[in-house]
């Protein structure tokens, strides 16, 4: 089990105060002056040597994207923006961050802000987060007050940040879909190139950051990069927070050091796998879009990002969803079916047209009234939608499908017999092949 | 995607209350003044929080206030799905139904809004309950989830959801949060991490010297 000493949120149960005196005595905004005067090329440098990737889902190292900014300030702003539309299904780490320790969000939207050289940013919460937004604006008036932020402040870049906030659309997590949404259209994806580093919000040079990425890139300059690059395996370095649902018996948020083994996690933290480990069926080990994994798999899988994907899964936002036994696998993918269809942003027909038809097979393979031809015919529409769209929802509505066929087909199958079986399909048939 | 409609019924007009219009302005001064567009789901949240819902006319009015074309204010409010297009019960129930919800009896408090209140989006002959399913509200780990009037409660069973129902009913305020008396998103029971005292006790703001700390570069001799 990680150190208490080596995590970076110490306030993720609430259990203390969120304001910024008790955030303080926690260690924010501690040292944030000698991090500005250290110059923005130093602090890149730190966060690329951390090996920090971006625990939005896409895991893109953190250090690199920020130095993809341009160097000098043109004619146009340069823009942080802060992707806190957090809806992938089992993902709820940031609204702990958001509410808990908000200060250490803002430190590290100033810090960051200053490596790339904005004088302005945007965090984008999602709509129904209301009471997390209301902490996080009372938050920021904090740190205006404190002269933390603002014009004239105390660590010499002026530095302005913004709340905005949805109306629930998951696609708005899509970082062009974000912006478009941020500018008061409809979220729908933009085209890329040319990227938000290039054109971004308002035409102007953005990045967008996961709200994890940024809040803990103050702590991993205060104590060193080589402290967060010391935890975890090569290339997926440092803690995490893994959100844990579904069937186990203790369901929490927890900071773990990436590359914990998921059977570690599941016993140590959330009591255990609701029945007993010899009653897991499968996992969904990275929030909704990343191919489930079978009871065989999690025995023994590390959970960082080369490991799972070495399974064809991933680990996305980190949301572990636990299905025991008892779970009709076909009606949970079903529902997540159900969820991209309703949250396609309309755009390209692939995915406009192809997550409905997806859904409406999986819930007629729900109760058995399909085809077993159709098993293979939805595996070749998944694989049409896969890679056929602006945004990676298509690729995401596609991939529990395919997880659920690769790994548990007979699922289905048996599903189809038996409602063939019931509905005396079954035994006509017997009876035609012995004749 | 969604299909959603504007309703049949419309009111007459809709105007901002001065202290709503407080609110927008302090919005619109978020934005570049000449990005005011950018303050269009606020505003639209705004119309909400006044009437219940999002009417015709108020797009109209929020058209007007950014110097938008109508049929853009239209678009955002039809395409995102937290505009409530026709009116809406006093308490609004949003019980999520995504499937780490699902694996934990979401379709059971769906079973008991089905049956207290009726269908999705009908309105209780009181006025006071109507409810919808939402796709996953983002706290996962405190499933099953239903927002009550943009609250979250968390942990519910059907029994914890329908006393709540109940108290609604009898005019009473809901406490939202866990169900089940849960320390917010620890594991039941209290959690098992962040228990060191040294974390708390004033130590970390000690100040710290950045490790790594570039040298200062030698200056180049003068010519």
């Amino acid at each position: 089990m990680l150190a208490d000493k080596d995590r970076i949120f110490l306030n993720l149960y609430g259990l203390q105060d969120w304001r910024l005196e008790a955030a303080r005595r926690r260690g924010a905004w501690n040292a944030t002056r000698d991090m500005l005067e250290c110059g923005r090329d130093w602090i890149i440098d730190q966060v690329k040597a951390s090996g920090l990737r971006g625990r939005g889902g896409a895991g893109f190292p953190t250090g690199l994207k920020w130095s993809f900014m341009p160097k000098e300030v043109k004619d146009r702003p340069h823009y942080l923006v802060v992707n806190a539309d957090e809806s992938e299904p089992g993902t709820c780490k940031d609204r702990e961050i958001m509410r808990h320790d908000p200060h250490l969000l803002i430190e590290g939207c100033l810090v960051a802000s200053f490596a790339m050289q904005a004088h302005a940013c945007y965090i984008y919460i999602r709509g129904e987060y209301v009471a997390e937004r209301e902490v996080l604006e009372a938050a920021i008036r904090e740190a205006y007050e404190a002269r933390l932020i603002g014009r004239d402040n105390v660590h010499g870049w002026d530095f302005d940040l913004y709340v905005h906030h949805g109306a629930g659309a998951y696609i708005c997590g899509e970082e062009t879909a974000l912006l478009e949404s941020l500018e008061g259209k409809k979220g729908q994806p933009r085209l890329k190139p040319p990227f938000p580093a290039n054109v971004g919000l308002y035409g102007c040079p953005t990045t967008v950051n996961n709200v994890e990425s940024i809040a803990v890139a103050p702590t991993i300059i205060r104590r060193g990069a080589a402290w967060f690059a010391g935890i975890g395996r090569p290339k997926n370095e440092g803690t995490k927070v893994f959100s844990i649902s579904g069937h186990v018996n203790r369901p929490c948020n927890v900071e773990e050091a990436m590359g914990i083994p998921l059977r570690q996690l599941l016993e140590e933290h959330c009591g255990g796998v609701r029945g007993g480990w010899s009653n897991l069926k499968a996992v969904i080990p990275g929030g909704s879009s990343v191919r489930m994994i079978t009871a065989e798999m999690a025995e023994t899988v590390l959970m960082d990002f080369d490991a799972l994907s070495a399974l064809k899964s991933g680990l996305g936002t980190a949301a572990v969803i636990v299905m025991d036994q008892s779970t009709d696998l076909v009606a949970a993918i079903a529902r997540l079916a159900y969820f991209y269809k309703h949250e396609s942003c309309g755009q390209c027909t692939p995915c406009r047209e192809g997550t409905g038809w997806m859904w409406r097979v999986l819930t007629r393979m729900q109760s058995g009234e399909a085809e077993m031809s159709e098993i293979d015919l939805l595996l070749d529409v998944a694989g049409q939608v896969e890679g056929h769209t602006i945004c990676a929802l298509g690729d995401a509505a596609a991939w529990p499908i395919q997880g659920l066929i690769w790994n548990f087909r007979h699922e289905i199958e048996d599903r189809i017999t038996a409602y063939r079986r019931s509905r005396g399909l079954h035994a006509l048939g017997t009876l035609a092949a012995a004749e | 995607m969604s299909v959603r409609r504007l309703a049949l019924n419309q009111p007459e007009g809709f105007a901002f209350s001065p202290a709503s219009l407080e609110t927008a302005n302090w919005w619109l001064q978020k934005y570049p003044a000449d990005r005011r567009q950018s303050a269009v789901i606020p505003l639209l949240w705004l119309v909400q929080k006044l009437e219940g819902w999002v009417s015709e006319p108020a797009i109209r009015v929020v058209a007007e206030m950014l110097g938008m074309p109508r049929i853009r204010v239209y678009e955002v409010a039809t395409f995102y799905t937290m505009f409530h297009l026709q009116p809406v019960g006093r308490h609004h129930l949003q019980v999520c139904g995504t499937t780490p919800c699902m694996l934990r009896g979401a379709n059971d408090l769906k079973a008991v809004c089905r049956r207290r209140i009726g269908a999705p989006f009908a309105v209780s002959a009181d006025g006071l309950l109507s409810w919808e399913e939402v796709e996953c509200l983002g706290a996962c780990a405190n499933a099953p989830v239903v927002a009550i009037r943009d609250l979250y409660h968390e942990d519910l069973t059907p029994q914890t959801f329908e006393a709540r129902i109940d108290a609604l009913l009898r005019g009473e305020d809901v406490q939202p949060g866990s169900a089940i008396g849960r320390q917010k998103s620890a594991p039941e029971g209290g959690p098992a991490t962040l228990v060191d005292p040294a974390l708390y006790d004033g130590s970390l703001a000690v100040p710290v010297t950045l490790p790594n700390r570039p040298q200062p570069q030698p200056q180049p001799a003068e010519a």
